[in-house]
């Protein structure tokens, strides 16, 4: 119910809207919990594993059981903790984990079925017969248990990614938090102040505390405002610092359009920060742990600071009749604001004897909780005394503290563990796990105000001096430094009905013994096999109560038994959010050709060769297949004459006095006696002997030398080079840099090729200039070019490079130019087909497991000199008749179509792995040779020309005799380039 | 005869504006890579102080009428807006001026805009007017130098003009978002 | 991780390429024999501890450093540029050639 005169949401602002099919409304400033919970709504869902009615258990982002799932249709999110939705208009919000509702779950009668589900029970049944586990069992127990669901459609919202620098990282805005970001930022440090919650701080805006003689709400307000106005602060609510990572970066996720009613179509619904602090200080508070006890997990059971921030932050009290149970002196205090407030505090039980409470309401001491009644909402607490006497009180809600767990897990993101102290019952962090990393405040383990005032000050002193900053004094406002007085007191002994520990995976007190007395005595065994602290919340109510009581069913002590390993994230972090900017075309740059444009007018399909789009084939009207087009281009350019955009390929610049020496080190040929004007094919090898890439390099004047790669290998090689210099020869005169793209290149192809070219060049070129692997300088139209005379395609053949801004100019006219004389533009397709024919490799031969000797090039490899690679291609093994050599294979008869990918076997042989003899890389349908075509590796294929093997295809089928032969089919004396 | 048509990378790409940040074309200009040969880096140097410049550090550039060194790298510079004079055998030189997309991001949110997309600390105290930066815009190889207070030149490879600009615009549409929200 | 790149300064590890260890950039020269061949290649000490190895600055300056750092505490200690290790250069590249004096570090600083 709302209290009058409480809180600090906006009044003045109501928002309406819908939980499970309800309408309700709030206050602006309300979570869907504090909202819910002043319309008197106590169950939020149902259990994961038995089904059981849940409500709000805290008040924070730690809330286990109150998961929603928020929004219809692809927007749909599920397992939202009610606890951090902040209402807005039109807000939908249903319960998870029950049919056909939260109120009515056909699925409870599981909880009927409780001792049969104990930890691990999937282990122990459900295991015969083994082939019903995978078909029935497992999908049955899966769509049982569980939380919410994926809507199943394609999610459009938009997420993003952003780096954020900085000096100081404040991870928090409490009181700790609060007064770190102050002095770091009155010193002039560049600070950012990351609050998880929509508003800045704390528990300072949860208690009725004073500080420095105001309410601490009011205090920190004024803070923030002073804040607000340094230029060197950055205040970022809304976001949860979720890992500490190396190098003082940390990951922070960001709330950006989650609470708009109608945030605009642009605005990323998260941002996923990468933070990069010189220093940083987890101001991040504590977390209130409860204790077991029967039946302690009915709706209407929470923590007794979260009563405490729905009385004093929203203005609500979760009930008409407020019980209060723990064993520290804190919970008192929601007893003192409940009675302040005018709610009727029934009943505060203390398990200490000696304890005195002043307030105008029953107080038992020395007495625990032995069971609670109503199961949609609790109506009854049942109590017992020292001597056993028991005692009945009438009460809708129970707030329960055993103590404060400090929230130090990004202190132990880097395997760190806490150090346990005996007397608060809790963990703390011990100094210097992350590097640069310190905790102040309660995060610390220091839980008064004061305390925490007066860590966040010192935390501040000491990272500024760390970073080598002028600081600032900053006096410590009065505020209540009371001690902690506690007794640690995780459970009531002996329950006779089960006693929850993890509410969000359903694990008891039973559970934990159970994985005890089944020897998973490791505390990363028993979370393993029980499933606490696996849930969303990852433990953050149950993993110290859990492990103390592991502990003692192992005879150990809570230092001994330890803790689990943390892990980032801290909260949840959607996928989408980490992967901001990846989806669809966004995975990966995209690169165009200058060509691109008029292949697309065409109609050419476009396809991927890594980042690169060319076009397939160009289809022409009345092509209705991608092979009759491809067909058509294979002749046209044998025939007449094809124009094919190779700009994509690597082109290295390479000069120096030592350019030549060092293409000699890395080509397994010699370079340094190209002359000027000439071109030569070289093969490179990687260190360890085998084939890397190849291509060809042009001598374009003494001393300077353009490389080209293949499509693939350009970034590759370019590492590789930059390393041989690196490492090898940093002494030697040369310098290389990439030039693939100052430069659009285009193949022209064909016996008319030379036409074509005279026909935009402004000096006439012929057969003798430039000759067969030649390059030569020419003037294109005005523009200064290069002319290559290499061909791919075996056919008389150019490449003409023009400045890119060109590009696209030219390579119109070049193919309106073809096209005027029979021939055109010719795509991927065409090219594979045309060098297959010519049994010209790529990287489908060249892939990664062939040495110079299988490719039949092992005469290049000059015997005058040392090269990357020939060292260890000398090694036994990497020649010889066992080796697997390239050849070429025709399918008998020429009409049988084969796969790349097949494998090869004696005729007759049987087709299994045994007896495997080569396996194919290259297929085609050749229109020249009107066959189909393979380029493959066979053992000792070399000496095989003219034998039959059995090509088989295991996977599409395909069983086919081939005569093996050279592998280039056409044209063998080459002397049709040679025209 | 009659000559070529040129198109600069980002024709009909830009410029695109949000939330106050514009995303612009640096007019195309002569740009060129500098190595000096091995002994001939001082000779190098004095070639360009010849011509109002000189040989950066790292991480700096230097400009003067109309013309600016970039540092790109070991021993190597980008020329922009000048020939590449008096440096014949004294360093290796090859042209880059059409291999690169320059663009000009400006405006009083253009740091932020970036900070969506470069994980460099771009504060001005980290990253003040002149500064170079070989690092990555998204996945993209990028150059990157402060043209001013609120201004950026970012240099990527020609054929990633299109993704560039993409990726940006979508960048200044998300700025422009929250500030719209509030 | 970051890595401090000599030239550059701090960066963020996605701007590397990771190689393998230091030892790559000491080759062995062309009349090694085929053990020291295999070790260069193929055998490594694998340290819970202080390790060298090689990164290349693909999306930086494209320098090739020598990083030393902690495989345990995940500490990155010196980095430095590779080119720069100082002296002449040992047969580890290619054929012999006329012996030269080592050279002056080139543009930048270290």
């Amino acid at each position: 119910m709302r209290i009058s005169g409480k809180g600090l949401v906006d009044r003045s602002k109501t928002v309406g809207f819908r939980f499970d099919g309800r309408d309700y409304t709030g206050f602006q400033g309300d979570t869907l919990a504090s909202a819910l919970l002043a319309s008197d709504v106590r169950v939020f869902g149902r259990s994961f594993k038995y089904h059981r009615p849940r409500g709000v258990v805290t008040a924070g982002s730690e809330e286990p059981s109150a998961l929603v799932t928020v929004g219809r249709g692809a927007a749909q999110v599920p397992n939202l903790r009610a606890t951090m939705q902040e209402i807005h208009a039109g807000l939908e919000a249903r319960g998870q984990n029950a049919w056909p509702s939260v109120n009515l779950d056909l699925m409870a009668v599981n909880d009927l079925f409780a001792p049969f589900f104990s930890a691990g029970f999937y282990y122990k049944t459900f295991m015969w017969p083994r082939k019903f586990w995978e078909a029935l069992y497992e999908p049955a127990i899966r769509r049982a248990a569980g939380l919410g669901a994926l809507s199943g459609a394609h999610n459009d919202e938009t997420y993003e990614k952003a780096w954020a620098f900085c000096d100081l990282l404040v991870i928090g805005s409490g009181p700790a938090g609060l007064m770190a970001a102050l002095r770091a930022g009155r010193a002039g440090a560049d600070v950012i102040l990351a609050e998880e919650d929509s508003r800045m701080g704390g528990r300072a805006l949860a208690e009725s505390h004073e500080i420095g003689g105001q309410p601490a709400a009011e205090w920190a307000a004024g803070v923030v405002s002073e804040l607000a106005g340094m230029p060197n602060v950055r205040l970022m609510t809304r976001t949860t610092v979720t890992g500490a990572y190396d190098g003082g970066t940390y990951g922070a996720l960001e709330r950006v359009g989650l609470h708009l009613a109608s945030p605009p179509g642009d605005l990323p619904r998260e941002c996923f920060w990468r933070i990069v602090a010189g220093r940083a200080i987890l101001a991040s508070g504590a977390h209130e742990r409860g204790i077991a006890f029967s039946n302690n997990d009915r709706p209407g059971i929470m923590t007794a600071g979260a009563v405490r921030a729905y009385l004093n932050r929203w203005g609500v009290a979760p009930g008409h009749a407020v019980t209060i149970f723990g064993n520290n002196d804190d919970a008192h205090r929601t007893a003192r604001d409940l009675a302040g407030a005018g709610v009727r505090v029934a009943a505060l039980i203390d398990v200490r004897e000696d304890v005195e409470v002043a307030g105008n309401f029953p107080v038992h001491a020395g007495c625990r909780i032995v069971d609670t009644v109503g199961r949609m909402g609790l109506r009854e607490v049942v109590i017992a005394d020292a001597a056993g006497k028991i005692s009945r009180i009438v009460s809708d809600c129970l707030a329960v503290s055993g103590g404060w767990n400090p929230a130090l897990h990004l202190t132990c993101h880097m395997n760190g563990r806490p150090v346990w102290r005996d007397d608060i019952a809790a963990f703390v962090p011990k100094p210097g796990m992350v590097p640069g990393l310190e905790a102040a405040g309660a995060a610390n383990g220091a839980f008064s105000t004061r305390a925490c005032l007066a860590e966040g000050a010192a935390a501040a002193g000491a990272a500024l001096e760390a970073l080598g900053r002028k600081t600032v004094t900053l006096d410590v406002p009065v505020a209540e430094d009371g001690a902690v007085r506690l007794r640690a007191y995780w459970e009531v002994p002996e329950p006779r009905h089960r006693a929850w520990l993890d509410f969000a995976n359903d694990v008891t007190t039973k559970d934990v013994r159970l994985a005890a007395q089944e020897n998973f005595a490791s505390v990363e065994h028993m979370k393993r096999y029980t499933t606490q602290g696996m849930a969303p919340d990852q433990g953050k109510n149950s993993n110290v109560a859990a492990l103390a009581i592991l502990a003692d069913a192992t005879g150990r002590g809570i230092p001994e038994t330890g803790t689990t390993t943390f892990r980032p994230p801290y909260v949840p972090v959607s996928i989408a959010a980490l992967g901001a900017g990846g989806q669809g075309a966004g995975f990966a740059p995209q690169r165009f050709t200058t060509s691109d444009r008029a292949a697309r007018e065409r109609g050419a399909p476009m396809i991927e060769a890594g980042l690169w789009y060319r076009p397939s084939y160009f289809p022409r009207p009345g092509e209705t297949t991608w092979r009759e087009s491809c067909d058509r281009e294979v002749l046209m350019v044998r025939d007449r004459v094809g124009v094919c955009d190779v700009s994509t390929l690597g082109k290295i610049d390479i000069q120096g006095k030592d350019a030549g020496r060092f293409l000699d080190l890395v080509y397994t040929n010699t370079f340094s006696t190209l002359k000027p004007g000439r071109v030569r094919y070289g093969l490179m090898l990687r260190e360890d002997g085998l084939v890397m890439d190849d291509g060809t390099t042009a001598c374009l004047a003494e001393g300077h030398y353009l490389m080209t790669t293949t499509t693939a290998a350009a970034g590759p090689v370019m590492r590789h080079l930059e390393f041989v210099h690196q490492a090898h020869c940093p002494d030697w005169d040369v310098q290389m840099i990439s030039v693939t793209e100052q430069w659009a290149q285009f193949a022209l192809a064909g016996p008319l090729a030379r036409e074509v070219l005279n026909s935009v060049l402004e000096s006439p070129i012929d057969a003798a200039r430039p000759a067969f692997l030649g390059v030569i300088p020419v003037r294109v139209m005005g523009v200064e070019a290069r002319l290559f005379r290499i061909s791919f395609s075996g056919e008389l053949g150019y490449e003409i490079a023009v400045p890119a801004r060109y590009g696209e100019a030219l390579y119109r006219d070049l193919v309106a130019r073809a096209e005027s004389l029979g021939g055109g533009a010719y795509g991927m397709e065409a090219l594979n087909v045309l060098r297959i024919e010519k049994g010209f490799i790529t990287h489908a031969e060249i892939h990664g497991r062939v040495t110079a000797y299988d490719i039949g090039m092992a005469a290049m490899v000059s015997a005058g000199k040392d090269c990357i690679g020939k060292a260890a291609s000398q090694r036994p093994g990497l020649s010889g008749p066992e080796r697997e050599l390239l050849v070429g294979l025709r399918p008998i008869p020429m009409s049988r179509a084969i796969g790349a990918g097949a494998h090869l076997f004696d005729e007759g042989a049987e087709p299994v792995s045994a007896n495997d003899q080569g396996y194919v890389t290259s297929v085609c349908w050749s229109p020249t040779l009107k066959t189909h075509l393979a380029l493959a590796f066979l053992k000792n294929g070399r000496a095989r020309h003219g034998e039959r093997v059995r090509l088989v295809d295991h996977l599409r089928g395909t069983d086919v005799i081939c005569e093996v032969m050279h592998p280039v089919f056409f044209d063998p004396e080459g002397g049709r380039a040679r025209a | 005869m009659p000559s070529l048509i040129s198109k600069s990378p980002c024709e009909d790409l830009l410029p695109v504006e949000a939330g106050g940040v514009k995303l612009s074309e640096y007019p195309v200009d002569r740009v060129s890579s500098v190595a000096p040969f091995a002994g001939k880096e001082r000779a190098s140097g004095a070639a360009l102080k010849a011509i109002g410049l000189g040989w950066p550090k790292p991480g700096q550039s230097i400009s003067a009428n109309g013309a600016r060194i970039l540092w790109t790298g070991r021993g190597q510079a980008f020329l922009v807006g000048a020939e590449p004079a008096g440096l014949d055998g004294l360093a290796a030189i090859t042209d880059q001026s059409d291999g690169w997309a320059r663009l000009r991001l400006a405006g009083s949110g253009a740091e932020t805009v970036l900070a969506r997309l470069v994980a460099l600390d771009l504060r001005p105290g980290a990253f003040p007017e002149g500064s170079v930066a070989r690092t990555g815009l998204g996945h993209m190889m990028m150059i990157l130098r402060r043209d001013g207070a609120d201004a950026f030149e970012i240099m990527v490879f020609r054929s990633m003009a299109a993704f560039a600009v993409r990726e940006l615009h979508h960048a200044m549409t998300a700025c422009a978002a929250r500030v719209a929200a509030g | 991780m970051r890595l401090t790149c000599p030239l550059c300064g701090s960066r963020d590890r996605r701007e590397f390429t990771y190689y393998g260890d230091a030892v790559y950039a000491s080759r062995p020269g062309p009349d090694a024999p085929p053990e020291a061949w295999d070790a260069y290649l193929h055998l490594r000490d694998n340290p819970a501890g202080e390790t060298r190895d090689l990164w290349y600055h693909e999306m930086g300056c494209s320098a090739w450093i020598e990083v030393t750092r902690d495989t345990v505490t995940h500490a990155v200690g010196a980095t430095r540029l590779i080119a720069e290790r100082g002296g002449g250069r040992a047969s580890g590249a290619g054929s012999p050639a006329k012996k030269k004096a080592p050279s002056k570090p080139r543009g930048g600083r270290a």
